[in-house]
Order: structure tokens, then sequence, then C-alpha cells
């Protein structure tokens, strides 16, 4: 184990500080990203600006569209042309990337959407933080969608969550929302680079003739191989409701197998998208659900919790859809009380809530008035609930 | 003629459940049999080619042909076409557009494209209505007339597409017309092996929804004022203004030289290779 750290240090020494916007683009140049697609905006923009000077260094591209709906579409045509492709914004930018992400659920095609949450709705506050899009991960764009979104609450999780983002995509075919706030994205942390030992995945080719190509075929894990443009299987991608060779079709019996499929990647392979980390939940008779910066204050009221004799626990959600309900049944079985802080009216309580079947009682801290949660606002709440 | 079918026939997915889904007598048939033509002239090969399309009529065109092909959301179709180029330059990308898609809804990225001037093919036709919506007005909708949406007339100006390609920056840009198609073969192959943002604007007609409202005829008279009203670019230029007042330009209205957005990438590769940032 020495003589790995010592080579690791010396092969990489990659101690930094850096930010998390930072960090985010470290993980998508390691995970294999080769093109970044964004339009400025505040707090996202950092990730565009780093991006522009990393790529081309690698042999990707970086281009700067006329705006969010241009941005994701240009990261979708380029995920079709087999680059692993990215794009960042925030909350209004991330409203008009709506439609477009639909389009690569429909047509499943691999991509990251980073969305640094502002506080909302409109325009609202560009510099402070908020968690105001939890629900907008999900349900943003019309119709009945798959969806997937990660969430990190330090500069090292940014890292690996975006390289996990990666891999999520281009495993399940579909695009993953990587949910930062503004704390997040803009704190500095010590990372050290390199010294990861996370696997890269990259989307399954066809092994078969392109006459027997079948781009939409049904598959055991439900994810059908892909082939990008211009390696000889040439087939027909598009945003309408197709059949099994790409085509649009109106036939009830080739819709109903197409979406239950597209549920079926997830509902399927759910367990291998939880990602969370549980803190002294075991005996806990409190626990809190966090995720975020928020996650963070929740961890110091905790501790100062525990030391004050008071047993109390975190389950830090990073999993924000699939929602972690396995995770999260079992701390309502535990613990009496449990309590959501979050930076928005209560999105992910809502979940919470809807998991609770009488075990525990559910308790919300709700803070929108643009700065974070501290550890004592949820220490007090601890007291006040136990 | 057994010729020329054969030849279309070779790049026709013959898988796909035909009929499609146009009008009887309408344009864009033929435009896709330039199309056709003009790519097997220029000797693409069928991988290599990767059809964009948007919604509407003109977004239903590249399911019927065999190659790469990707129906992408309203207007976008040009944003989707930056990102395969990009990611892949070897690619021969190619849009089709019709008018509502290209300058109504996709018309900023339009403009952006041409300035930015990226190497594709933007082939926009235009039959000045929202064909497969019922036949709403749209940005090129001249002036005065009926549509569904503007029964008691078009109160607003037309675009003029192949103009405001020209403007924003465009490297080649040329109109045709579904009557002329002999020329529209020459145009395609001309705009397919043009380096940078090349735009084609095919003049066409919608005689279901548009003509049948403004009382402009069958598909044959509607296509025979496309052969009345156009002038070559060449005999305008002899022309006044109050003589082309009612007339459109057919031909290649620019074929400049200006930096392609690839080329010039390349260039910021090599340089953020050479300069080590921290």
């Amino acid at each position: 184990m020495k003589r790995r750290e010592e080579y690791v240090k010396k092969r990489f020494n990659k101690e930094k500080l850096l930010q998390g916007n930072e960090a985010v683009v470290e993980g998508a140049l390691y995970a294999g990203c080769r093109f970044f697609a964004g339009y400025p905006i505040t707090p996202a923009t950092e990730i565009s600006e780093v991006m522009s000077q990393r790529l081309p260094a690698v042999d990707g591209t970086f281009i700067q569209m006329e705006d969010e709906i241009a941005s994701m579409g240009a990261v979708i045509g380029a995920s079709l042309a087999g680059a692993k492709s990215m794009t960042a914004t925030s909350g209004p930018g991330f409203s008009l990337m709506q439609e477009n992400i639909g389009y690569a659920c429909i047509a499943e095609v691999p991509c990251v959407v980073v969305n640094v949450m502002r506080g909302g709705p409109s325009t609202g506050l560009p510099t402070s933080p908020a968690q105001g899009d939890i629900m907008q991960a999900r349900w943003g764009t019309h119709g009945d969608h798959p969806a997937i979104a990660l969430c990190p609450s330090t500069i090292r999780e940014c890292y690996e969550l975006t390289i996990k983002a990666f891999n999520f995509s281009e495993k399940y075919r579909n695009p993953v929302i990587l949910l930062l706030d503004e704390v997040v994205a803009h704190m500095r942390e010590k990372i050290t680079l390199g010294d990861d030992r996370i696997d890269i995945f990259n989307r399954v080719k066809p092994t078969v003739p392109p006459e027997w190509y079948i781009p939409y075929e049904d598959t055991p894990f439900g994810i059908p191989p892909m082939a990008n443009f211009g390696e000889g299987y040439r087939y027909h991608v598009t945003g309408l409701t197709h059949d099994v060779r790409g085509f649009p079709t109106s036939r009830p019996d080739e819709i109903d197998p197409f979406i239950r499929r597209i549920f079926r990647k997830i509902s399927q392979n759910f367990s291998d998208l939880q990602i969370g980390e549980s803190f002294m939940t075991e005996d806990a008779d409190v626990s809190v659900i966090a995720y975020g910066c928020v996650a963070r204050s929740a961890k110091r009221a905790v501790i100062d919790a525990r030391e004050r004799g008071i047993k109390a626990g975190l389950l830090k959600i990073n999993t924000i859809w699939p929602f972690m309900r396995i995770q999260v049944e079992k701390v309502l079985k535990t613990s009496h009380c449990v309590i959501v802080p979050e930076m928005n009216m209560g999105q992910i309580s809502r979940e919470v809530k809807r998991v609770n079947k009488g075990d525990a009682k559910v308790f919300t801290i709700n803070k929108v008035d643009s700065t974070i949660i501290t550890p004592t606002e949820i220490f007090n709440r601890i007291r006040e609930v136990c | 003629m057994a010729g020329v079918t054969e030849l279309i026939h070779k790049y026709l997915r013959h898988d796909k459940k035909f009929p499609h889904v146009w009008c009887p007598g309408c344009g864009i048939g033929i435009m896709l049999g330039a199309l056709i033509r003009a790519i097997d002239q220029c000797g693409f090969a069928k991988d290599e080619i990767v059809l964009v399309a948007g919604i509407g009529c003109t977004g239903r065109l590249p399911v019927y042909v065999d190659f790469n092909t990707l129906h992408t959301t309203h207007g976008r179709a040009l944003t989707f076409a930056t990102g395969v180029k990009l990611a892949n330059p070897k690619l021969k990308v190619i849009v089709v557009m019709g008018d509502g898609d290209a300058v109504a809804i996709g018309g900023n990225h339009f403009i952006h494209a041409a300035r930015r001037n990226i190497d594709l093919t933007a082939i926009i036709l235009n039959n000045s209505v929202y064909g497969m919506t019922g036949g709403q007005f749209s940005p090129t909708t001249p002036y005065g007339m009926r549509t569904t949406t503007t029964m008691f007339s078009n109160v607003e100006q037309a675009f003029k597409i192949s103009e405001l390609a020209v403007t924003a920056g465009a490297v080649f840009v040329a109109r045709g017309s579904v009557y002329h198609a002999k020329m529209l073969d020459g145009l395609l192959e001309k705009a397919f092996m043009k380096n940078g943002f090349s735009v084609v604007e095919v003049v066409s007609h919608c005689h279901t929804q548009y003509g049948r409202l403004n009382r402009m005829g069958t598909a044959v008279e509607m296509m025979q004022w496309q052969k009345e009203h156009a002038i070559t670019v060449e005999k305008a230029a002899g022309m006044a203004d109050e003589e082309l007042a009612d007339k459109f330009k057919i031909g290649v209205l620019i074929d400049r030289e200006l930096p392609v957005f690839q080329d010039e990438y390349d260039k910021v590769k090599a340089r953020a290779k050479g300069i080590s940032i921290p």
C-alpha cells in the first residue's frame, strides 16, 4: 500500500487547491470528455473558461454557442458522432436546455449536463446558492422519461461524480445531470488528482455487421449497443417515438415497449446508480438526510449533537435521481425523527415523505434567503425534535 | 429517365415504410431528388454523409434516405450539425430545413452558424408557410397574403433568406427553385464542394395550404409562377429595382473565401499544445 502511495505521488503529484467548477473539468477530462459546448452564465462560467483552455490541448473541441439551446444541441450532435460531451449552465440556461435534454432521453444519447444551482425562479440570484432545481432535473423536460442526477457536496466528489456521470451516461445511454450548488462550485479545497481508482466506461458498440444492426433493439439490460455516425452503421436518429429500427412509429404495440424499456434501463439497474454515505445512522434517534453543501453543515451538526449526547446521524445522498429510496427507507425505519434540511421550499423532503410509511416523523428546514443552512440551524432543529 | 430513377433508388431506404408523408405535387420530393443526384455527382460515400433536419414537412426528409440521418428538435438542426461536424470533421454534414425551421425558431442558430463559418451545407426549402401544422404564416410569407393565422392578410414583411445568409457571413449562398431542377443539382453540387458555411435556398410551393388559401391553383400552376418570377443573377444585374420588385434571383449570390471554423480551431489546438497551462 505504501509503495503504491509513493508511486502515485511520484507519478502524478497533483495535489491542488481547486474550486468545484475546476474539479468538474478535471473529472470530465479524466473520464474522456472531448467536446464541450456552453454559454456563459454565473455561477457556472468557470467550467467553460477552463474547458476552453484544456480541451484543445487534448485534441478536444470547445465551442461557445449562441445560447443554451444551441449548446445542448451541439452536445447531442457531438455525442452521436462519437465524442463524450458535456455542457455546463445554471438555472435559466438549464430551463432552455430542457427540450433537447428530452431529445437525448428519447434518442438515448449519452451526455452530461452540469447545472450549478442559483437562487430562482427566473434570473433570481445569480451569485447566490440554492437547491431549487431538484425537481427540474427530474421533470424538467416534457413527457415521461428516465432521469439520472447526481449531487456532490465536496470538491473531491465534484471530481468523482463527474467521472461517474460520464460513466452512467455512456452505460445507460441517458443524459446525466450533475447538480452543483453555488457554494460547492466556488468553494476551494485540497484535492489530489490522479490518485483515483474509478474505471472509465465507454459506450458499448455493435459487434454485428451493419446490415444486422437494429439500433433500438431491446437487450437483457435494456440498453442497445450504440454505433457512432460514420462507422458504417447508417441509422436514423429521431426525437419522434420510434420503433426498434429508429423509424417514427405511431403503433401502440411499438410505442409501449419502447417507453417501458427506457424506464427499465434505470429500474433494472437501480442499485448500480445509488451513491450516498451513511454517517452514524445505525443507532441514531434523529437522522438528517441532506445533499450538496447542506450535507457539510449537517455533518458538523451531527458531530456536535453526538458530543452533547444526542444520538444523531446523517444520510448524505449523492444520487438525487433515481431517488435512493432503499437507503432512505432504512433510515426512516431505524430513526424516530428525520430532518431534511434543504435550500428550497421542500423538494427532496417531498420524496422522503413519499417513501415514509409512517415509520418516522419527517421534519424540514427550508431556507430560501440565499444563504447556506448553518450547522447551528440544523443542530437547533435536532434538539427541538428529539 | 430510367437511369435517374435507378440512381435515386440506390440511396433510398427500402425498409422504411413508404409511402412518404408529402402531398402529391409537393416540391420537397424534387429537392430530395436534386440532393441525391448532387451527392452522387460529388462522389460522397453513404457512410460519410450525415443528413440533419429539423421539424416540419422538410424535416421528414432524412428518414427516407440511406445516410447517417438525424431528425432533431424544431429549429435546432444547425446546432446538432455543429456538434456532429466538430466531433468528427471527416463527415460531410448536410442540414435540411424548412423556412419556419431555419429562420423563425432557428433564426438565431442560422445567423450564428453563418457567422462562425462552420463547414456545413444548409439547404432551406422555402415554401412561404408552415405546411405540416396546417398553413400558418411563416417569416417568409409575403406581405398581404392569406394563411390560417392571417385570414385578414399578412401584415408582416418577409425575410429574404439568401440575402440574410450573405449578410451573416456565409461563404457560399445560392438560390434555386424546384421548377429549375437541373440548375438546383448544380447549385447543390457547388455548395457541397465548398469549404465553409454554404447555403442553398430552394424556392418551393405549398399548393395544399398556401396555394389553396391564396387561390394560386395547382402545384403545376404554382411551379409556372416560379418559372415566370425567377430571374438569374446574371440577368438581374442589368435590371432596375422596380423591375425586380416581384421577382426572385436564382443562381449563385455569393461565393467567397473566409476563414473556416475548423481550420482556425486546428490552430487553436496547436497553440494550446505549445503553451503549458498550469
